[in-house]
């Protein structure tokens, strides 16, 4: 029966010597590659698994698998991944309700697992675990910068606008916690919503001065388009995930001049940022989304703990986690005390190279920033 | 100015009504016709908008867009009648559901094996681009007004098809008596395709339409499948007027209340709360409705079975 | 009634095999596929709810997520109240006792399959598909936006819910809890088709009028049928918020009813056992195809159509033949 199967697994070994570690590192990456949000998790992926080869190292053995974005799936594929397949380190899951269903179990089960994208505040503050690393943000973090950017930019009555889903509330919430000025409106719009008229009907007649969305994925495309269209002519402020790499080029022309925080931009001035976009490309033959990013140093932090000590030795491998001794895509990166980032957040700003959108730096948002749960986190 | 945002409202949840007329109008007539119940309706819709991206980004114009959508889901749709859903008319609607079910999975899986996981770009025609003002001071956009157009010309264009020519005449032949029909000599399996064909192509239509607007990505056609679902059973399953009023119907209801029930609960409450609760009322209230219309009409509004 | 002596076989196979996978897993220190089985156990009870009004009623719910979500969020609930010490309803505390949690599931289910089976049973065909699905996306919607609960970031239990003289936390033990709810379910519906009432409710789906001569109210039938099928699916509900330690309102949506619609017709749509057997494959291909292939639901679809098109008994039908009534 298990090698019946054990053959349905993908082992992706990286083949080329490297440097040894102490024990291999076996990691399970349960992640979202079906279905609409595909996009995301196929970034993820890709960007760790760049880390993975230009690392060359032998010893680490990664499995991936699909989680089609429904919760129980995800915690089945967490069961086999650990009771079965015995990995060492979880990660890969993009969206926050899959990670609220996979990560208390998964540290429960003495398991690490380092977030590569979803940062729900359960898990940073009370219910936070000395084995979870986020290694992206914390879903309050670029709405917070957001409010920051808008507060900077003297805006007075901003209408703000999220679906009504635990992110949703989380993002307005951040907003204000920085945004000073009054509110125009305060609207909450149905999950997986696509068609924005009526809100734009209320955005044009509110008399607000800016507009600050949150809309992932295609909500967001099918928002900004349909903003374009409208001729009501605000500034727009959001966070980065209506503007990253991966669906820029199915919002088109719309989104140029558009205001977005991001603690990722290609054009953040480090070695490592320009290697990983010059290989990225030339590896996949699309420019590097934040989500591609954050896989990479995901990948690379665990790299650099796994050579300072062994992965069975949790508590020395959770200190050289807690060290971030890597260089990250982003520059200067380091946990807080409850093992979120402490790093810059970026205003950019959406503009054309050529024929193709993506983003340039703007300006700091948020300088070493931390989220507003560490405080309840008792670890 | 709270005039102009009202009409602005009305006419959103009009242009919202008929997009889900396009999708229901197909849905309604493939029922009507062969009583076959098709959950793989929303795949169609998303090969139109991706079709219509491709063939777009490929010459530039939208135009072409359109008809490469038509010609592609009318196609898709004559292929999978000949292979799959013609076997399934005699079957129950179980057989039925589980089938397109199934087709579902294989339209999504292979539309993004074929396109990648990423969505694509597909822009209004530059022809149709910016906003016409209102009376009383607002602006509505040019290309949502023309998707109105559009479905008051099909809702016209079908009545015409159906009570004028001869293929309406089979069809209403088909919708009350198939033997019938069968002895008349007319070619039964034919027809099917056809009409399955004419139904795909009007979900293909509406997904070009609303791929420009919206964002064209796999999945896309699921949330307004269940909506078109929806439209066709409150407005009687196999009439083609039923699915209009009931498009209109929902478009409708559906927009003002996500306009207005915030409204109405800020009025006792404060402004943060009032958002949350009115807008989780608000996505429900269209449920409600169906549920009300079958409470007090279990046919719908109007039957085309009597 | 006697079935065919090969489906009984067949069913007797199933049913060993079922509870052997945990028993040989253990034994070979793979911990996992008992999780595996017990997730095949939870699913074919829901099943086995859905199996007596489609499969013996005739009536194709389309909205089965909603009972098998409502049992899911009362264990969910009940536990977050216990975990946290807060009181639940009218100074009621919350429980952590599974006894308690199954009441409270199956009696909510049935209040709520009532409410909704009066509304629903009045229309009949497409019609009933569609009023269940609707209703399905009401409680879907209303849990997505409620803050109070998670919304769509669903509620987790931190420590699985208990039961007096087994240790939930075993995996086996949590199995073998499951797989004796399963049997219990099946003597039910195997009772209750074989009972005056299951032979009025077959009839109902044959000729209302002849039942209605000979005295009986179809209508009464069909609503006592929907309220125990949903009663039988929340109790599975709540087993698999325990399995998963976890609920959210994705055991709501309307994939997860299409998925019970699917776990039937894979088995034999009417058979006792077909629940079982759909939810033994079923699983077994999302795990294994899952595992192989990215594009794993294509394939998926694929094998779902080719049952419908050229299996149309199931598995169930496939290996036992015909089924001997209908």
């Amino acid at each position: 029966m298990r090698k019946f199967l054990a053959a349905g697994v993908i082992a992706l070994s990286t083949s080329v010597a490297g440097g040894a570690f102490a024990e291999p590192v076996k990691i399970g990456m349960i992640t979202t590659l079906s279905g609409g949000g595909a996009g995301l998790g196929v970034d993820v992926r890709d960007g760790f698994m760049l880390a993975l080869k230009q690392a060359g190292n032998s010893e680490v053995e990664l499995i991936v698998e699909d989680d089609a974005r429904k919760p129980e799936l995800a915690v089945q594929i967490a069961d086999k991944m650990i009771q079965s397949d015995k990995v060492d380190i979880l990660t890969g899951i993009i969206w926050s309700n899959l990670a609220m269903a996979v990560v208390p179990n998964a540290v429960n089960q003495g398991t690490f697992y380092l977030s590569p994208n979803a940062g729900p505040s359960a898990l940073a503050g009370a219910n936070c675990n000395k084995n979870y690393f986020n290694v992206a943000w914390q879903n309050d973090n670029l709405h917070e910068a957001a409010g920051a950017y808008a507060a900077e930019a003297g805006y007075k009555k901003v209408f703000i606008m999220a679906p009504n889903y635990p992110a949703g509330t989380d993002a307005l919430t951040g907003f204000k916690r920085f945004y000073e000025g009054d509110l125009a409106n305060e609207v909450y719009t149905k999950l997986g919503q696509t068609d924005y008229a009526a809100e734009i009907a209320q955005i044009r007649a509110s008399g607000a001065d800016a507009v600050f969305f949150f809309l992932p994925g295609g909500m967001g495309i099918a928002f900004m388009k349909q903003y374009a269209q409208s001729g009501v002519e605000l500034p727009l402020v959001g966070p980065a995930f209506s503007f990253s790499q991966d669906i820029l080029g199915a919002v088109g022309d719309a989104a140029i001049g558009v205001k977005n925080t991001s603690q990722w931009s290609k054009d953040i001035d480090n070695d490592t940022n320009k290697a990983f976009v010059e290989t990225f490309q030339a590896e996949y033959g699309r420019l590097p989304s934040l989500y591609a990013s954050q896989g990479f140093d995901t990948a690379n932090l665990i790299l650099s703990a796994a050579a300072k000590a062994d992965v069975k030795d949790q508590d020395a491998f959770r200190a050289a986690l807690k060290e971030a001794d890597f260089s990250s895509t982003r520059g200067d990166f380091a946990f807080a005390s409850n093992h979120h980032p402490i790093q810059d957040i970026y205003v950019r700003e959406v503009i054309k190279e050529g024929d193709t959108l993506t983003n340039k730096i703007v300006g700091v948002a948020l300088e070493d920033h931390q989220d507003a749960y560490a405080a309840e986190c008792k670890m | 100015m709270q005039t102009a945002l009202l009409i602005e409202q009305i006419l959103n949840g009009l242009q919202f009504g008929v997009m889900l007329f396009l999708m229901a109008a197909g849905l309604t007539l493939i029922f009507g016709v062969m009583g076959l119940i098709n959950l793989a309706h929303g795949s169609l819709y998303m090969i139109g908008a991706f079709a219509c991206a491709t063939v777009a980004a490929a010459t530039g114009s939208f135009w072409l867009g359109l008809v490469a959508s038509l010609a592609a889901a009318a196609a898709a749709g004559a292929i999978v009648e000949v292979t799959v859903i013609r076997r399934l008319y005699d079957r129950d609607h179980l057989d039925q559901v589980l089938a397109t079910f199934a087709l579902i999975l294989i339209f999504s899986e292979g539309t993004r094996w074929v396109f990648g996981s990423f969505p694509l770009y597909l822009d209004i025609p530059p022809l149709l681009r910016g906003a016409l003002p209102l009376p009383g001071g607002g602006a509505y956009p040019a290309y949502r007004l023309a998707i109105i157009g559009v479905g008051i010309a099909v809702a016209v264009g079908l009545y015409l098809l159906i009570s004028r020519t001869r293929l309406g005449m089979r069809i209403r032949a088909g919708e009350s008596d198939r033997e019938m029909i069968a002895a008349l000599g007319v070619d039964i399996r034919t027809l099917y395709t056809v009409v399955f064909a004419l139904g795909a192509a009007l979900a293909g239509l509406a997904g070009a339409l609303v791929g420009a607007l919206q964002s064209v990505q796999v999945g896309m056609g699921e949330p307004v499948l269940i909506l078109a679902f929806v439209v066709i059973v409150i407005g009687g399953i196999g009439s083609i007027k039923g699915a209009l009023v009931g498009a209109v119907l929902v478009g409708v209801i559906d927009t003002l209340g996500r306009f207005l029930l915030p409204v109405a609960f800020a009025t006792f409450m404060d402004a943060s709360s009032a958002a949350g609760i009115g807008a989780a009322l608000a996505s429900m209230l269209i449920y409600v409705f169906m549920a009300l219309v079958l409470a007090i009409r279990p046919q719908g509004l109007f039957s085309a079975q009597g | 009634m006697m079935g065919n002596p090969r489906e009984t076989i067949l069913n007797l196979a199933l049913v060993l095999l079922l509870a052997a996978i945990p028993l040989v897993a253990t034994g070979m220190g793979e911990p996992f596929y008992v999780t595996l089985a017990t997730r095949m156990a939870i699913l074919a009870l829901a099943a086995v709810g859905l199996n007596f009004l489609l499969g013996l009623g005739g009536l194709v719910s389309f909205g089965h997520a909603a009972f098998f979500g409502i049992g899911g969020y009362v264990a969910g609930i009940a536990a977050t109240h216990a975990f946290n010490a807060e009181p639940l309803l009218f100074g009621l505390p919350g429980t952590n006792q599974m006894i308690v949690i199954w009441l409270a599931a199956v009696l909510l289910c049935g209040l709520a399959a009532l409410a909704i089976g009066v509304i629903s049973l009045r229309t009949s065909g497409v019609y009933f598909i569609m009023i269940t699905l609707a209703f399905a996306q009401m409680i879907y919607y209303f849990a997505i936006s409620w803050p109070a609960y998670g919304g769509e970031d669903g509620l987790s239990i931190y420590v699985r819910n208990g039961f007096p003289g087994v240790n939930t936390l075993n995996g086996l033990h949590f199995f073998y809890l499951c797989f004796g709810l399963l049997l219990a379910a099946l003597a039910v519906f195997s009772v209750l088709r074989n009972s005056r009432f299951g032979a009025a409710l077959e009839a109902s789906r044959q000729n209302q009028q002849r039942l209605a001569a000979v005295g009986i109210a179809p209508f009464r039938v069909k609503l006592v049928a929907f309220a125990i099928s949903g009663m039988i699916t929340g109790l599975a509900g709540a087993l698999f918020a325990d399995l998963n330690r976890f609920v959210s309102p994705s055991m709501l949506s309307w994939h997860m009813s299409g998925e019970l619609i699917v776990l039937i017709i894979l088995g034999g749509t009417g058979r006792l056992f077909g629940p079982v057997a759909g939810a033994m494959v079923y699983v077994l291909f999302e795990f294994y195809l899952g595992g192989v292939t990215e594009r794993w639901q294509f394939f998926l679809g694929l094998i779902l159509l080719g049952v419908v098109l050229f299996a149309r008994g199931g598995v169930v039908g496939l290996i036992a033949g015909k089924a001997r009534h209908g």
